[in-house]
């Protein structure tokens, strides 16, 4: 029998779109042991029925976000060391998202608003066309690099107090999203595209809390990608093309 | 109007105000070192069109960029929309045009 010190408290919470509460359960505690291997030992130990999504373990595949501790994390990355309080652990779902059961959210209003936000690449030339250069150290392509290495998580989606206020907002991962293309010198979409992020649920909505760049775990600047839409969209106002 | 050119409008008053801040604060203070009462204010006030548009651009710029404030405010936290929003934004509006254009008129007529 292990010591209580060696354990931890975890709160998750159970339950599903009708409602549900927390469920504490005590895990022993490992080494370098991260939030998602604790999720992952209360499955296969304690409970078969908690439901959660994981796929790549190694914070590529954004499938794995969840609140720990009040705050959106890629639990596969988070160590408990760096997060426990005492020896308490409290793990929800993630915020903003409609739950589907226990730790799964349902994604399709994020993935929706990606849609929305003309988040999808238009290619200006087809296969045939030789490829078309793009200069790294052109500034359209720095602001997209600056941008591109979104995995989808949902943590910055999560965090945005606009989306909870007002649940039509595109949010931050979509304009982010379209910040990229609005950059891609490939891309053909760029009015349509303009017109969407300017729409009554685009980036003029984003208060600049910048929550989101706060918790994006690949350290992106969503809260700047919005702000740039802005300036591209209020530049469009000015000159007669939106 | 758009969302969008509704914040543009709320970005454009608030560019309009922030000189204007300035000025009323610099001339406040230099009125005051200067030890001028009300009535010495008044009597510089009264009848001058630079003064009347200066405080009457501020107030339009006030009203217009406090209406928008609120309307973000009372959608987001009381999910007030469509035309109930529309009407309490444009009263918002008229409300502050009316007190601060009294305010106005005060000093100049």
């Amino acid at each position: 029998m292990q010591e209580p010190a060696d354990r931890l408290e975890v709160s998750v919470w159970r339950g599903d779109a009708s409602g549900g509460g927390h469920v504490i359960y005590q895990v022993p505690r490992q080494p370098s042991q991260t939030i998602l291997d604790v999720v992952t030992w209360i499955q296969r130990e304690q409970d078969a029925q908690l439901s959660y999504r994981f796929s790549c373990r190694v914070g590529m595949c954004g499938s794995c976000a969840m609140m720990v501790n009040g705050i959106p994390r890629w639990t596969c990355r988070t160590h408990v060391q760096k997060v426990v309080q005492g020896n308490r652990l409290m793990i929800e779902p993630l915020r903003n998202l409609p739950v589907i059961k226990d730790l799964a959210c349902d994604m399709n209003e994020f993935f929706a608003k990606w849609k929305a936000a003309e988040g999808q690449f238009s290619p200006r030339k087809t296969r045939h066309d030789p490829i078309e250069p793009v200069l790294p150290e052109s500034p359209k392509r720095i602001a997209a690099n600056a941008a591109i290495e979104c995995i989808n998580c949902a943590i910055c989606y999560a965090s945005c107090d606009v989306v909870s206020w007002n649940p039509g907002y595109l949010g931050p991962a979509a304009l982010n999203r379209a910040w990229t293309l609005q950059n891609d010198e490939r891309d053909s979409g760029q009015r349509a595209r303009l017109k969407a992020v300017a729409s009554d649920a685009g980036c003029h909505n984003c208060h600049s809390h910048a929550n989101c760049t706060t918790y994006c775990p690949n350290e992106l600047n969503p809260s700047a990608s919005i702000a740039g839409l802005k300036r591209l969209a209020a530049n469009a106002v000015f000159t007669g093309n939106l | 109007m758009s969302g969008f050119r509704i914040y543009l409008l709320q970005r454009i008053s608030a560019m309009i105000m922030a000189p204007l801040v300035l000025l009323h604060l610099g001339v406040m203070i230099v009125a005051i070192q200067g030890g001028l009462d009300s009535t010495e204010i008044l009597s510089r006030t009264r009848g001058s069109l630079f003064w009347g548009g200066t405080y009457g651009l501020f107030v339009l710029a006030v009203s217009i960029h406090a209406a928008i404030g609120i309307r973000v405010v009372l959608f987001e936290w009381l999910s007030i929309k469509d035309i109930k929003l529309t009407l309490v934004s444009w009263l918002v509006f008229a409300v502050l045009l009316m007190m601060g254009a009294r305010a106005v008129y005060a000093i100049v007529a």
